[in-house]
């Protein structure tokens, strides 16, 4: 297959026995599953779950000890350029120059994905579009409050049309009204325009919207399906009790 | 989602490189302009070894015939290819500092997740450190200029190629630095341990044969080891309009070599990058 051809019939994401040690710490043991095209997929874990890892992993920033990733089937390790431009990512850490205006900012990461002249405005426009941020297009990033900054980072995220959206803990430092409508948006987004979404998360109630849930815990996969599924096999009331429980159990199975 | 058309769509590969480059370059300007202070003392602080001490030691510390020089210069006019390698090592050092910062807060990844080989993007950071540090380099010249250090006319314009060279390599050595220092608190400290010796260790306050016949063979020795001694006697010659090649092959060498193993540093599969510490998980 080369670098620019994708078929449709392959995984958005496919991630097999991966494997990320830090020192005598194994933070993904033998981590594998498959999101298909256009799905909403929740990563579900509690603190020190491996999620960020995971997500490290997938944006080429760390490499697994062990195991493979593909991105609309191009191998990460293979092809990580092609595979970088396929992905939009929010980071769980704040990535926007606080000392340059909303405008510059995106400038600068139009221009890391190679969008000049007329393409890079455009896209400017539209990621500013996507949550009417039009008149804070001169406003330095350090006068915005965070739930603003997230969704211009998002929206920076969109820029260069992205096939795949990551996001690491997107809701982190945002009030309740705000974390609902981002993830509504990404929900709305994800439908619309067909995105695969990988959405890494230690809050229960962000994942109800989606497509499916993996729970990873200490690294390892211990569920993984349908919200309802979860909580059917689980004999929980609720995802929340069904999340309890699978990650109290991993720690009881761990300790014997 | 993207097709086969919308890849037909992007950017050329060259075309993207550029774009990339001018990003990173603009964003560098950028932000250097928005810190006056980082401006003001980049041109006050060699100004200040200008005006303070080359002049105190105005008619102490002449050079005799010494290529290029053709005659007996002033201490002032020896030591300005010395300050001028000390702009050029400072801003390779800020730019060092700037990747630390941009680590600390999190806009390295963007740069290290831009779908280019992550060589040119490290490439882009050296050539954006490259353009702030000849600015400045510029601006002292003007306060030289201004105190009338003699200087040949054309120098400011023959020069320039040795900037370029000499800013590349620093901030080449700098991005080295950036690969090892994790935290913006022990910045300060490394930076004593490489500003320091690097400048006093050279020939930038005195000649190689004057260290020598002082009796300071060791001294001679490192000098001559260290990359920042090339640098200033390769901007010392081009400011006469003359290519000292020794120092040229020095320069690119310690270039070449520093940046192949910060590229390395910054290969997830093989540097320290890849090993986060325990609270990334």
């Amino acid at each position: 297959m080369t670098a620019d051809r994708a078929d449709d019939a392959l995984p958005g994401i496919a991630v097999a026995d991966l494997v990320k040690t830090y020192g005598a710490v194994t933070a993904l043991d033998r981590v594998s599953f498959s999101l298909p095209r256009g799905s909403f997929t929740a990563l579900l874990g509690p603190n020190g779950a491996g999620k960020s890892t995971l997500m490290q992993i997938l944006t080429g920033l760390f490499a697994a000890d062990s195991g493979a990733v593909a991105v609309d089937g191009l191998s990460l390790s293979e092809n990580p350029v092609a595979v970088l431009a396929r992905l939009g990512i929010v980071f769980q850490q704040p990535s926007l120059d606080l000392d340059l205006t909303v405008a510059q900012n995106l400038a600068y990461f139009a221009g890391l994905h190679g969008l000049a002249g007329a393409r890079r405005a455009a896209a400017i426009d539209g990621a500013l579009s996507l949550f009417g941020l039009g008149d804070e297009r001169r406003t330095k990033v350090r006068k915005l409050s965070g739930g603003t900054r997230r969704k211009i980072e998002l929206g920076r995220a969109l820029m260069a049309d992205p096939s795949i959206l990551l996001l690491d803990e997107a809701t982190q430092g945002l009030d309740p009204a705000s974390r609902r409508d981002l993830v509504a948006h990404v929900r709305a987004l994800s439908d619309r325009r067909g995105l695969t979404v990988l959405w890494a998360t230690h809050i229960v109630s962000e994942v109800a919207a989606a497509d499916a849930v993996i729970v990873l815990d200490r690294g390892r996969i211990v569920a993984s399906g349908p919200p309802a599924q979860i909580v059917a096999e689980t004999g929980a009331g609720s995802l929340e009790e069904a999340f309890l429980a699978l990650t109290a159990r991993a720690g009881k199975d761990r300790a014997a | 989602m993207s097709t086969v058309a919308d890849a037909a769509a992007r950017p050329g590969r060259v075309r993207h490189a550029m774009a990339a480059l001018g990003a990173i370059t603009t964003r560098e300007t950028l932000r250097f302009v928005n810190q006056t202070g980082r401006l003001v003392s980049a041109v006050v602080r060699p100004s200040l070894w200008l005006v303070v001490f080359a002049a105190g030691f105005h008619d102490v510390l002449g050079v005799s015939v010494t290529p290029p020089y053709q005659s007996y210069v002033t201490y002032d006019v020896y030591i300005l290819p010395g300050l001028i390698g000390m702009v050029l090592l400072f801003q390779g050092m800020q730019s060092s500092l700037a990747l630390v910062f941009d680590r600390e807060v999190g806009t390295l990844r963007l740069l290290l997740t831009a779908p280019l080989p992550r060589a040119w993007l490290l490439f882009c950071k050296l050539v954006a450190g490259t353009v702030l540090a000849v600015l400045q380099v510029y601006a002292f010249l003007a306060v030289a200029w201004a105190f009338d250090v003699e200087m040949p006319p054309a120098g400011a314009l023959t020069v320039l190629p040795a900037l370029v060279l000499g800013g590349l390599c620093l901030s080449a050595i700098g991005l080295v630095l950036s690969v090892h220092i994790k935290r913006l608190e022990n910045f300060a400290g490394t930076m004593n341990f490489v500003i320091f010796p690097a400048f006093f260790f050279s020939t930038a306050l005195y000649p190689l044969w004057r260290i020598r016949e002082s009796g300071a063979s060791w001294i001679a020795w490192a000098a001559q080891a260290n990359p920042f001694t090339h640098v200033v006697e390769m901007v010392r010659f081009a400011l006469y309009g003359q290519a000292a090649w020794g120092n040229i092959g020095a320069v690119l060498a310690f270039a070449a070599i520093a940046f192949a193993v910060a590229v390395r540093g910054y290969d997830p599969q093989r540097g320290v990058l890849g090993r986060a510490p325990r609270d990334e998980t």
